[in-house]
């Protein structure tokens, strides 16, 4: 099944253009034959351009020209226009750009409202065209930071005309969300407005912090430095690495984090790529972590992320791996999921590992951990048989948590501060279409989220009576 | 007369091509312990029972194979065809690409009525090349959405195409903790509507046979295929050729039916269990010895005990005294532990299985009041040794085995139901709290059935 990322904003871009040489890295490290099968066609087409330009798809036999299934939207042209002079130029043709040069100045209103607007028409004949390539299109992703203009607003605009017009296709999205440190002053009203979409038209969220991507890029070039570990350390194994794939220049300062991003998304759809004995699709991701309609944020972890060059590892080191991927270091987002609720938990391997090891570790990981109590046993598993690159298995997390709250409350305390003065409200105000109550239905939309986590919160720790059993005449 | 084998879904899929691997292995082995007749005998029946003659050099297993998803039923089909033994069909199978995403009411109310067509025409197929049709086995999961809801639908169908064939559904029930979340509300929807239209429901547990891999084949490292090996060798040990009545001079026509009639007898009890001794791994067999007294002493105990496997059996369990016995079959006098069964099949396979005695079976202790001992328990045999154990023994019985899990699956589910999680994913398409709400009746119905035993 095929799914389609839109990169939208400099960020989103960012991440994209890591996320594509990544996958490329992936599938040639295992499609050796270089025919052009079920798993490639999942990110990429198959084109025939021996008659030049984009010839008709090809769906089967040999790799002739591979193109992304993607649409990369920016409202600046710096990103795009790098993208299309580097190393993956080939791998993207004009058709699936949408761009335009004055960028969204970090406004919400902007990017949603004016260019939502104004390239609503655009965005739609794409998207139409990109869809028809699809022999069987599940999943939208839509990769952008909350913070700014492009991103947040057009991102969040693409998010609702994806479900208009194709309501049933799931919608996951990736969100960069700002720190309390961010640059940009207006980020808290960009992403509080950009949350009450988000609440409304997505399936599936996963919030990301740059603080998380920061520590764990710090944590790396720690243990590299410090020679603690007395091995080496496979240079293409680390989370963050471009090693193998296109990347010829100097890595930029943000690559390594981006990596990690690309690299959550890359795992995200092993099992929809690759074959395994348990089988998880994005859809039974949604279907899995999602109980209630608004409560669809998930926490993020992965590991390993690095893996050493001794080749023989011992179970205990898989144990770790597991353990790792409930440690805070591991997480993309900086919340504290082992102290709050679980309302769901998956848990994606790749690689050499087994059902007997994901149960050994369930079993063991389980006490230390609060599941709601309608969900005590609410883990679901999936094996891929195929490792990511430069390692012999991996994990990646998902936790449906409680967690989040205090992450959208500081959103919520960082946006009243502003509003309280009105301060810049007049940037967004005179932006067509937009008016006071937006900024009202935002708060409000994200108040009602954090009390729907606070219900659930109340009940941790409760005495556990469960609801009596139907009777039947005997 | 054949069988029709139906695999739905990952792990019905997975199963089956272990399934038809085992058989194969077992009839081309040279571990048959007996005559050259009596093994072309057995030969003979197996083909006929599941695999079709074609122009082909190898047998062609008489299967369908369905699953929304592609990449399962392509690996399936490779690897058989690799095989060189045996082969799948290549027309017989249908898959779509978009899977079911776990969600019983996608795979039941949406791709069930959207394929239905294309489904029955394939099982038509393969119903028309049986000389005579014995029935269909069906193998599915219970936790995701393909085997469950899609497996559920089909069944129906079958039942409605077909309504004087045997349906026997081979269900596979997760493991506890969990390898879907939604499992318990799949598991919920999948046997309540199977009981209505499924004429036997076999199980097997995962926990059970992981336990099995862990403690009695002393697998280090247990894999999914390790589990569905074992799932097949007690299927084998259960579905080849053997003589159902005393002295019968061929290798019974009607396995399903016979099955039915031994199992079956009130439409309310359909949940049957199957355990299977000795288990043990390949490698220690040149080294072990057996005496049936021996096993079928294990096997009572273990249907007695309710025991999973021929370690670990609870010995004190004890059936209970007749001589006080009401006539009514409210549970008073039987110890808390007791397995109660309403009808059991003993199948013994190897040397010297003729003299075998299976009175402590025909104990009426251990069956419920409403049938005669003589009835409630038959014994299948054959000289012929199974999967190189010179001598095993199967059990298939309707008894109180899945009351406990079957009670936990429904309670889980009724706590999460009540609770209203996950609800919107199933009403989505088209299965709304009311479904739910049936369904926890029909459920609880066959809970109390088997329990006042």
């Amino acid at each position: 099944p095929v799914s389609l990322p839109f990169a939208v904003g400099q960020c989103g871009n960012q991440v994209g253009c890591r996320f594509w040489d990544l996958a490329l890295r992936e599938h040639a490290a295992v499609n050796k034959k270089g025919i052009y099968d079920e798993s490639l066609s999942s990110f990429f087409r198959n084109v025939d351009t021996r008659s030049g330009g984009d010839g008709p798809d090809i769906y089967k036999g040999k790799i002739c020209s591979l193109k992304a299934r993607a649409l990369l939207i920016d409202m600046e042209e710096g990103v795009v226009n790098e993208i299309l002079q580097g190393p993956l130029r080939d791998v993207f043709d004009s058709k699936q750009l949408i761009t335009d040069v004055s960028g969204s100045g970090n406004n919400w209103a902007v990017g949603h409202k004016l260019y939502g607007y104004q390239y609503r028409e655009n965005i739609v004949e794409k998207l139409r065209k990109t869809a028809e390539h699809c022999d069987c299109l599940q999943c939208f992703f839509i990769i952008h930071s909350m913070g700014g203009g492009t991103g947040s607003g057009l991102g969040t605009f693409v998010l609702n005309l994806l479900e208009d017009e194709f309501p049933e296709v799931y919608r996951f999205v990736t969100s960069v969300y700002p720190s309390g440190e961010d640059d940009v002053i207006t980020s808290p009203y960009n992403s509080v407005l950009a949350m009450k979409e988000l609440n409304e038209h997505a399936d599936c969220v996963l919030p990301i912090e740059n603080e998380s991507l920061f520590d764990i890029v710090n944590k790396i070039h720690q243990m590299i430095n410090s020679g603690k570990l007395g091995s080496t350390v496979k240079q293409n194994s680390l989370v963050t690495s471009s090693a193998g794939s296109t990347k010829t220049v100097q890595e930029k300062p943000f690559d390594a984090m981006n990596n990690i991003v690309a690299n959550l998304l890359l795992n995200l759809t092993s099992s929809a790529r690759f074959e395994g004995s348990l089988n998880m699709d994005l859809n039974e991701i949604s279907m899995n972590l999602v109980p209630f309609p608004r409560l669809h944020y998930l926490v993020s972890s992965l590991t390993p992320l690095y893996t050493l060059a001794d080749v023989n590892v011992p179970s205990r080191r898989l144990d770790q791996m597991f353990s790792d991927a409930f440690s805070r270091d591991h997480q993309l987002i900086q919340t504290d999921p082992k102290h709050s609720l679980y309302l769901a938990c998956a848990l994606l391997v790749r690689g050499n590992v087994q059902v007997s090891d994901l149960r050994r570790n369930i079993e063991r990981l389980k006490p230390s951990l609060h599941f709601v109590s309608w969900n005590q046993e609410g883990w679901k598993t999936g094996l891929c048989s195929v490792p990511p690159v430069g390692h012999s298995h991996s994990l990646l997390a998902l936790a449906n948590n409680t967690c989040v709250k205090p992450t959208f409350i500081e959103l919520k305390d960082r946006f009243m501060k502003l509003y309280k003065k009105k301060a810049h409200l007049h940037h967004y105000l005179h932006i067509d279409g937009m008016e006071q109550s937006c900024f009202s239905e935002a708060i409000s939309s994200l108040s009602d989220l954090i009390e729907e986590y606070n219900e659930l919160d109340a009940t941790k720790g409760g005495p556990r009576t469960d609801p009596s059993r139907l009777k039947i005449a005997v | 007369m054949s069988i029709v084998t139906v695999q739905l879904g990952q792990c019905g899929n997975q199963i089956g091509h272990e399934v038809f691997n085992a058989l194969c292995s077992d009839v081309h082995g040279t571990h048959g312990l007996c005559s050259k007749k009596e093994n072309e005998s057995y030969h003979d029946a197996c083909k006929e029972r599941f695999f079709s003659e074609e122009e082909s050099e190898v047998p062609v297993a008489r299967a369908v194979l369905v699953d929304m998803e592609p990449k399962v039923i392509s690996q399936t089909l490779s690897i058989a065809a690799r095989s060189g033994y045996w082969k799948y069909d290549d027309r017989s199978h249908f898959c779509q690409k978009q899977g079911s995403g776990n969600n019983w009411a996608n795979g039941y109310s949406v791709h069930g009525p959207r394929h239905k067509e294309v489904i029955m025409n394939l099982v038509q197929k393969e119903a028309e090349k049986c000389d005579r049709l014995g029935g269909f086995f069906t193998i599915m999961s219970m936790a995701g959405g393909t085997g469950s809801g899609l497996g559920a639908f089909v069944t129906q169908c079958l039942r409605d195409a077909f309504p004087t064939s045997f349906i026997l559904n081979h269900v596979i029930w997760p493991y506890g903790t969990g390898e879907v979340i939604v499992q318990n509300y799949n598991s919920l929807l999948t046997l309540s509507h199977l009981y209505q239209s499924s004429d036997a429901l076999l199980v097997h547990e995962n926990d059970v046979i992981h336990k099995i891999c862990a403690q009695l084949m002393k697998i280090k490292q247990i894999s999914f295929r390790d589990v569905n090996q074992v799932i097949a060798h007690q299927l084998g040990s259960v579905f080849q050729p053997t003589y159902t009545a005393e002295g019968g001079s061929h290798y019974s026509r009607n396995p399903l039916g016979d099955l039915m009639e031994t199992l079956v007898p009130h439409p309310e009890f359909k949940m049957l269990g199957l355990r299977n001794i000795p288990q043990m791994p390949e490698n220690s067999l040149p080294y072990s010895t057996f005496s049936w007294p021996g096993l079928i002493k294990h096997l009572r105990q273990m249907l007695i005990a309710n025991a999973k496997m021929e370690e670990g059996i609870d010995w004190q369990v004890r059936p209970p005294q007749l001589g006080s016995s009401i006539p009514s079959s409210h549970s008073t006098n039987k110890p808390l532990h007791f397995n109660t069964s309403i009808a059991n099949l003993v199948i013994l396979r190897g040397k010297d299985m003729h003299n075998v005695d299976l009175g402590s079976f025909r104990d009426p202790s251990l069956y419920t009041s409403w049938l005669n001992p003589q009835d409630a328990f038959n014994a299948w045999k054959t000289p012929r040794a199974f999967n190189k154990y010179e001598k095993s023994a199967a059990l298939v019985s309707n008894s109180q085995f899945l009351l406990k899990p079957l009670d936990n699956v429904v309670g889980k589910a009724w706590n999460m139901f009540a609770s209203k999680a996950y609800i919107h994913q199933y009403t989505k398409f088209g299965i709304e709290e009311e479904d739910f709400l049936d369904s926890f009746t029909a459920l609880e119905q066959v809970i109390s059935s088997y329990t006042i035993l």
